[in-house]
């Protein structure tokens, strides 16, 4: 690590590095003097609640709001082209997201959907742009967070539209299925409807983040290593190639970004869908 | 030495500390609230106004061509009235026009009878005048014959056929004179 430091900058005391993989600790905005010592008993609890993930998740909450807001500002029936902007993001939510998946009772979910969408997609792009340069979900405690609403939202439009003993069961035990198998087939379907599903859907968002930006990193720090402080020539121009691919991993990165959204969105609808089904 | 080292044996998979779990889900509870509240409601009465908009239009057109097809038939009507009353009124001037003609025919031929009944009047007039003449001369006239006749000689047949003559002369004369 300190080779790769020096080009860049000169870190003071036991604060970790604010680039590279040290860029996937949070760092408080106004450290304490415990902090920057280390001294982990003393922490101040500004260092654990205003840190630099923290503002940015904020950040991204005001955009989401902001933009919301903005669109949605004196809507007109024939629309500008602000609100075309804005009806264009919305219609895709509500028509090919919402409605497709939920059926009739989707303009209940809508307002979920439409917030999980844009909140997990900007904090996905904060990884590609600059300012932050991060993906807040690479952070695991927000994906976990997502990821429990998502749940408590599933079972509970479930166990309002049955009832609890109802909603088990019909969870739990597919229509059609031999009483044989039944011991078998029960904690199976427990296991995937109420424990792997809010798993998945926390770790497949965080996973692709946390390794997308751990990708970026390699090429554009392995890259810098070579062309800075590698001696072979032959490093020199493989970090200069490293460079260059980067850009293409960013692109990547870009697609993963919105696909993250679009897929954390859609299988919010999904879980939602399977719990107030008729027949499933 | 950093926040991340020391975590348990998840590593990554476990927050730092709850904090950012934490804020997290406030963050999505005040975006949820503000879509909720405002985004999504102003998105959906804009599409129903727009959909009561469009419909309203075709309402309209739909009431404009109900009133062309009632104006249409109103019109197809008058004019059907109108053509109505074009024939009964050409019916009309037909049945005058046969009338006013018989009438003339009857008219005409009175007056032919009237004019016919006037010369038979007048005829038989003329020939009452005529016989009454006659009957009135034929008298005399015989006397005078027979004074002539007489007073010839009766045996010289040629002065009895003389006389004879001029007697007829003398009675186509007399009309004349008469």
């Amino acid at each position: 690590m300190t080779p790769l430091a020096t080009p860049f900058l000169p870190l003071e005391g036991n604060a970790p590095p604010t680039f590279g993989v040290g860029s996937f600790d949070s760092r408080p905005l106004f450290p304490s003097a415990a902090w920057t010592h280390g001294d982990t008993a003393h922490y101040a609890w500004t260092d654990i609640w205003v840190t630099n993930h923290i503002l940015q998740a904020v950040i991204g909450a005001a955009l989401v709001i902001g933009f919301w807001l903005w669109v949605s500002h004196n809507m007109k029936i024939v629309p500008g082209r602000k609100q075309y902007v804005g009806e264009y993001l919305y219609d895709m939510l509500r028509n090919t997201v919402a409605r497709d998946i939920l059926g009739h009772d989707y303009k209940t979910y809508l307002p979920y959907i439409v917030s999980i969408f844009s909140f997990v997609l900007i904090n996905n792009l904060f990884g590609q742009f600059f300012l932050f340069m991060f993906p807040t979900f690479s952070k695991i405690g927000f994906a976990w967070g997502l990821a429990l609403l998502t749940w408590l939202l599933y079972n509970g439009a479930g166990i309002k539209k049955w009832g609890l003993f109802s909603y088990l069961k019909r969870m739990t035990v597919p229509a059609g299925v031999p009483v044989a198998l039944l011991p078998l087939i029960i904690p199976l379907e427990i296991l995937s409807n109420f424990i792997v599903r809010p798993i998945t859907l926390g770790l497949r968002l965080f996973a692709n983040l946390f390794a997308g930006h751990l990708v970026v990193l390699v090429f554009v720090l392995g890259g810098t290593y070579l062309m800075f402080v590698s001696e072979p020539i032959i490093n020199k121009v493989a970090g200069g190639a490293a460079m260059i691919l980067a850009f293409a991993i960013f692109a990547l990165e870009l697609l993963v970004a919105v696909l993250q959204a679009y897929i954390f969105t859609v299988l919010t609808a999904q879980y939602v869908s399977s719990a107030i089904a008729e027949e499933h | 030495m950093t926040l991340l080292e020391g975590t348990g044996p998840l590593g990554p998979l476990l927050p730092d500390h709850p904090s950012e779990f934490i804020v997290g889900i406030v963050l999505f509870f005040i975006i949820l609230g503000v879509v909720w509240k405002k985004v999504v409601p102003t998105f959906e009465s804009t599409y129903a106004a727009r959909a009561d908009a469009i419909r309203g239009g075709i309402d309209r057109a739909e009431q404009a061509q109900a009133e062309a097809n009632a104006a249409l038939e109103r019109y197809r009507e008058q004019l059907n009235t109108a053509k109505d009353e074009a024939s009964k009124i050409r019916e009309d001037a037909k049945n005058a026009g046969a009338q006013i003609q018989a009438e003339m025919r009857t008219a005409a031929a009175a007056e032919a009878a009237r004019i016919v009944q006037a010369g038979h009047v007048q005829v038989d007039a003329e020939r009452a005048a005529a016989r009454e003449a006659l009957r009135r001369d034929v008298g005399g006239l015989a006397t005078t014959l027979a004074e002539k006749i007489v007073g010839e000689a009766l045996t010289d047949d040629a002065r009895s056929q003389r006389t004879i003559d001029r007697f007829i002369a003398d009675l186509d004369a007399a009309p004349q004179q008469a």
